[in-house]
């Protein structure tokens, strides 16, 4: 009997062996590229100890940093959170384009959504490499733990990772019609909302109309929890609710942004020919 | 692996047809692959051959008409039929920073192969690969990556196997490797194959059957040898340029450029 014996081609055996192969595509790569892990912690963690000076410079003359001191490195830390977790997903697919793989991947038995999974999976990955390190980086140099948020840092993490899952698939959608002429949305896409999400100040500082757009975002509801917790210490239950939902719309919108384009480009007969 | 279709053909297309806009890339055309033979979709630039590849393989929509691959609707239940299809071509790459086995095993777990390091093994011994597997496949030459490329479409032992320009850009002492090692594969196999070329020896020694697209138009078919007597002439390169340069209706008696139904 030929080795070629399939295993499965139904089923969610077969589904989670598809899945695997997507992360094995882009563990592979990562294990074999020590610079691309350098890279991933390398921003978050040089961005953070820009901020962990500044606090170590203001906080002798500053009654809210003296109380907070690690207000702005946890704010930094978080929000690269974010940034990770939708970068992980838009890269994971910028990565296929550079490689003229997709052809391949979809003429195999892939669907859509396993190779969603897969991509929210390496996000997951890349996010918590590279805050990780950052995270590491902070304790060594300016003790200061990102765990001492206590528990409502995994409700952060969460709705901070999901809301980046769910800019970098509409941004895949993005870049699977325009090409990559749209490259440069994914590095930007985030920044973007970056000054409505009130990283490192509350949302009240807005003018009225910006605080009405940062209320439909997650991540501005998770900074004001942040910024409950660690000057309160009080959870917002209300910011953590309204973020969940919030996510479960961008995400589902993400999705159908990408399977439309996906749909798109069969029938525009571009997935065997797009590449770099 | 194969398994007998519902009629003796592994494809059968009827009426597909593709537009872009107000362009018509294939014009409504029909034909059919017959299981475990070798057909050649020939062609000038532009005459529809890698867009009926694509709707074969549902990575491109009809606009209309009919596939059937191996007894299931494309691209309706390509879920279905992908597993025992596969493809390969020279305008497809695989990722370049891989080594040759990670490339293969990503695409083992992706057709779900049980025991994926046999089979990769088996393969790369095949395809004269066993000493390349652990380069790089961005390292290799243009004649190692299409061995790769070509290991990798054989993976999963397809029934059927689509060939996009399958030696192009090979020198011709690869290119025969290419073509003796496919002919052996599927007189071992019985896997049917579907060869779209521009190399017209490559098309007498391995096809069993001819189909002539021009402009979107199936224009003629049948196998090598039919041809070359219909046409009166001494081998393919020239029916290709018959056909290519529309001087079918001078030689062929009544005019080829009628669609022959399949």
């Amino acid at each position: 009997m030929s080795a070629a014996e399939v295993a499965c081609h139904a089923g969610a055996a077969a589904s989670l062996r598809r899945i695997r192969a997507i992360l094995r595509r882009h563990g592979y790569l990562i294990v074999r590229s020590p610079t691309r892990i350098v890279s991933m912690m390398y921003y978050p963690t040089v961005t953070m100890v820009i901020w962990g000076f500044l606090t170590l410079y203001l906080a002798p003359t500053n009654n809210f940093l003296r109380d907070a001191p690690g207000f702005f490195i946890g704010a930094v830390l978080l929000w690269d959170l974010l940034f990770r977790g939708q970068l992980g997903v838009s890269l994971t697919f910028i990565e296929e384009f550079y490689a003229r793989n997709l052809g391949n991947l979809f003429v195999a038995p892939l669907t859509l959504p396993e190779y969603i999974a897969g991509q929210l999976t390496i996000s997951l990955v890349r996010a918590l490499i590279g805050v990780g390190g950052a995270c590491l980086f902070a304790f060594l140099v300016f003790h200061y733990s990102i765990f001492s948020i206590g528990l409502p840092l995994a409700a952060f993490f969460a709705n901070l990772v999901v809301f980046g899952w769910g800019i970098g698939l509409a941004m895949s959608g993005l870049i699977l019609r325009l090409g990559m002429g749209a490259e440069e949305l994914a590095w930007a896409a985030v920044f973007i909302i970056a000054p409505i999400s009130g990283v490192y100040y509350p949302i009240r500082v807005l003018p009225p109309w910006m605080q009405g757009v940062a209320s439909a975002i997650p991540s501005s509801h998770v900074f004001e929890g942040m910024r409950a917790v660690l000057i309160d210490g009080t959870f917002r239950w209300d910011h953590f609710w309204i973020a969940c939902a919030l996510n479960v719309l961008y995400v589902a919108a993400g999705a159908v942004l990408f399977a439309w384009a996906m749909r798109d480009a069969r029938n525009r007969g571009t997935l065997l020919q797009m590449g770099e | 692996m194969l398994t007998q279709a519902a009629s003796d053909s592994a494809v059968v297309v009827s009426d597909l047809a593709k537009s872009y806009g107000a362009v018509e890339a294939v014009k409504g055309i029909s034909f059919a692959v017959r299981t475990g033979t070798t057909t050649a979709l020939l062609g000038g630039n532009g005459a529809g051959k890698t867009t009926t590849l694509s709707m074969l393989l549902g990575v491109l929509t009809p606009s209309a008409g009919r596939i059937t691959v191996l007894g299931e609707p494309m691209p309706e239940h390509r879920h279905r039929v992908l597993p025992r299809m596969n493809f390969t071509s020279p305008y497809v790459d695989l990722p370049k920073r891989l080594t040759v086995a990670q490339n293969l095993a990503v695409f083992a777990d992706l057709y779900g192969l049980r025991r994926a390091r046999e089979r990769i093994a088996e393969v790369a011994e095949d395809c004269d690969l066993t000493a390349l597997l652990k380069r790089s496949y961005g390292s290799l030459s243009a004649g190692q990556r299409t061995r790769v490329s070509l290991a990798k479409a054989v993976l999963n032992e397809p029934d059927v196997l689509l060939l996009d320009e399958p030696t192009a850009s090979l020198d011709p002492d690869i290119g025969d490797r290419m073509r003796t090692y496919l002919e052996r594969y599927q007189h071992r196999s019985g896997c049917t194959m579907l060869l779209a070329s521009h190399h017209m020896g490559e098309v007498e020694r391995m096809c069993d059957d001819v189909i002539m697209l021009r402009e979107g138009r199936v224009v003629d078919q049948g196998s090598p040898q039919e041809l070359l007597a219909r046409y009166g002439r001494e081998n393919m390169e020239e029916v290709f340029l018959d056909v290519a340069r529309g001087r079918a209706d001078e030689r062929v008696p009544g005019g080829a450029a009628v669609e022959t139904a399949a």
